[in-house]
């Protein structure tokens, strides 16, 4: 009987050691609201769902806008730590979308753009969930302009954070000369590398799985 | 610094690796017989500790193999002397059941035996004979036939007399005959069934003597098996392996039984134990599913040993049958109980999914289509899960038969590697011993110079002996006389 038990036990324990425990997922998503990004919103909401069927029980989602002055817990749009029931965990998606939604639908353009405020708030809340990763995914052109005395430029703490760019969009002056985009993009890769994050720009929707799976 | 060392006595490389040279076959000249020893005693000392660990080996392969040997018979023992036991039962339920009424057919059989002789005696009366003097009347009535005519008329009369008298008593005896076959005729149905009561005790005459020998074929067995003969080791042998990968077969398939179950349970698990919370590497939700199927087996492991079909369990083998029936109840219980658990739990794992897949669909943006008969999976579900758990109780089975012959099994493996390695141990010795004798040939093959040197000044030094003792033997004849005396 010794022998069925320990074959039964070892059984188990090799089941179980085959499978490595999943981290837990923290993901904090900034949605452009300035100028005539707002119409991109669409294209927001599909990586929104993306993300709420791929995270699981235990991850953090969260979804904030960037206006004019971002650093504040309002710009929030809707947040939530799934539950560890599968039942409870679907509910609370179904009212995260519901709450994106909304927001789409009734979204105004802000005429400033302050993506360092967003990001600043985003390091605070996924310092917080203590999440194993924890991504921002920036849904922006990335053209920042800040209101007149609102100050932005200093490093902010990213180490241990996945900063990723998404649908980086060309502007109309980066057509006459690419080199602003490319400096846009490697001024943001600058201040995250310099804050201790890693960067990353995902401008085909469909790479995304690479950063939420991986 | 090796060439430093090469380049020690002159800066000529050719002449330095000559110095060399000279140098080392020097040394290993003067010292040969300290290095042929080294390698000898090394060669032997190592074949020696080889041969020892053979031996070792070899001394537990014997010993392994004679306790195999005995486990086996004292297995075969087991299992013949419960066969044995099983066909006496058999022959004794046979005795008791078609044997008990034996007196009463008995019985019936004499009753319709003396019926049939009765019968017998009834229907074999003689004829009545025609009276005595009705041969002396007739001769009187054939010889007056010619004489007087009143004396013919009487004696007419008298022959028509007797002559109705005799039809009368044929007409009796008819009747008396036709009686007696009507009596015979009535003896066929109670011939009939004695025959039929014959014939029952014989089949079941005949099927004891089946029995008989079943037993007797058994108990040839038994004996070949008490006085270890190497046939019954052998069939006991062969069959222990059959046994062996039979229900190693039988338990592959209630381990996927056990998945599959597992599957139908983890994922409604997870709702009542969280779905993130771990127990070492493994989710807590699992490790719940694990623990609820282990809890089944266990169950089924108990009840199988109440039912006395498996004996892994000497305690419950050995309870007296009221303890034994109440452990039975209670088993079975928990049993159904866990089998009506897991039917719920499947049916919420058919709900979970139905709502899993309906979110994602909404988040897809695709419109959410009622699936028709969707009832059909869920019934199925909850059938398969208030299923298995009996069927996994059935494992302790095939689980006996695996642990009783693995233990040969093992064994005789083990005994395989142990004679494997007595076998490699004493080429590796041998080998070594071998190579130690090469060794010392080689040696000898770097001093060739020197030993043919010294060989050659040994044999001068032999004739110069030689020739000396020839001078002696010259100078002093008598000695030499003496010497061949």
């Amino acid at each position: 009987m010794k022998k069925v038990i320990t074959l039964l036990a070892a059984i188990a324990l090799l089941s179980g050691c085959a499978t490595e425990q999943p981290k837990n997922r923290a993901v904090y998503m900034l949605l452009d609201t300035s100028g005539t990004y707002t119409q991109e919103l669409n294209k927001a909401q599909k990586i929104i769902n993306y993300l709420l069927a791929t995270l699981n029980s235990g991850d953090s989602l969260a979804v904030a806008r960037i206006d004019s002055g971002s650093f504040s817990e309002k710009d929030i749009v809707s947040k939530v730590t799934f539950d560890l029931r599968p039942s409870v965990m679907s509910e609370q998606k179904r009212g995260f979308k519901r709450n994106i939604d909304d927001f789409v639908q009734g979204v105004k353009s802000s005429p400033y753009t302050d993506i360092s405020g967003g990001v600043l708030q985003a390091t605070e809340f996924l310092n917080e969930t203590q999440a194993d990763d924890k991504i921002i995914l920036i849904f922006s052109d990335l053209k920042e302009d800040l209101i007149k005395g609102h100050v932005r430029n200093f490093s902010i703490p990213l180490v241990d954070i996945q900063v990723v760019a998404l649908n980086v969009t060309k502007l109309r002056t980066d057509n006459i000369d690419p080199r602003d985009y490319l400096q846009r993009v490697s001024k943001w890769q600058e201040r995250v590398i310099k804050g201790g994050g890693e960067w990353s720009v995902i401008n085909d929707l469909e790479r995304l799985d690479r950063v939420i799976a991986g | 610094m090796s060439t430093e060392m090469l380049l020690l006595w002159s800066d000529s490389l050719a002449v330095s690796v000559v110095v060399w040279f000279v140098l080392i076959v020097t040394a290993m000249y003067l010292g040969r017989s300290q290095a042929h020893q080294l390698i000898n005693t090394t060669s032997n000392a190592v074949r020696t500790v080889f041969k020892l660990l053979a031996r070792t080996f070899s001394n537990m392969a014997s010993r392994l193999s004679t306790r195999n040997r005995e486990l086996i018979l004292s297995h075969g023992r087991d299992a013949v002397e419960k066969n044995i036991e099983r066909e006496f039962h058999r022959v004794n339920k046979l005795v008791e059941k078609d044997l008990s009424g034996y007196p009463a057919v008995q019985r019936k059989i004499n009753d319709a035996v003396e019926k049939i002789e009765e019968d017998y005696q009834n229907s074999v009366e003689a004829p009545p004979l025609p009276p005595a003097w009705l041969d002396g009347v007739e001769s009187m009535a054939k010889r007056a036939q010619s004489s007087d005519p009143t004396v013919s008329l009487i004696l007419e009369n008298i022959n028509q007399t007797l002559t109705k008298a005799q039809k009368d008593t044929l007409d009796e005896y008819r009747k008396n005959s036709q009686a007696r076959h009507e009596a015979l005729k009535n003896m066929l149905p109670t011939w009939r069934n004695v025959s039929q009561h014959l014939n029952e005790i014989d089949k079941n005459v005949g099927g004891i003597e089946a029995q008989a020998k079943v037993i007797d074929k058994q108990m040839k067995d038994y004996e070949d098996i008490r006085n270890g003969e190497e046939t019954a080791v052998r069939k006991l042998m062969s069959s222990s392996i059959t046994q062996f990968f039979v229900s190693g077969l039988v338990l592959i398939i209630a381990i996927l039984g056990g998945i599959i179950n597992f599957q139908l349970i983890a994922l409604p698990m997870s709702e009542m134990v969280g779905g993130t919370s771990y127990l070492g590497p493994m989710k807590m939700a699992d490790v719940a599913a694990l623990v609820i199927i282990m809890v089944e087996i266990a169950m089924g492991l108990f009840l199988m040993e109440s039912l006395r079909i498996t004996h892994l369990f000497p305690v419950i083998s050995s309870m007296d049958d009221g303890m034994r029936r109440k452990m039975l109840i209670i088993t079975l219980s928990i049993l159904t109980i866990l089998a009506s658990v897991e039917a719920s739990l499947a049916y919420m794992r058919d709900l979970l999914a139905l709502d899993r897949e309906a979110l994602t669909q909404s988040l897809a943006g695709a419109a959410i289509i009622e699936a028709e008969f969707r009832w059909i999976p869920s019934i199925g579900q909850m059938i398969i899960g208030f299923i298995l758990p009996f069927t996994l109780a059935f494992i302790a089975i095939p689980l006996e038969s695996f642990v009783h012959s693995m233990r040969t099994v093992v064994g005789l493996i083990v005994c395989q590697i142990l004679q494997s390695l007595n076998f490699v141990v004493r080429i590796i010795g041998n080998v070594i011993y071998r190579t130690g004798q090469v060794m010392i040939r080689v040696y000898d093959l770097m001093l060739f110079i020197p030993l043919q040197i010294e060989a050659q000044v040994k044999g001068r030094k032999k004739v110069v002996k030689e020739k000396k003792a020839v001078k002696k033997v010259e100078k002093f004849p008598v000695l030499k006389e003496e010497k061949v005396i």
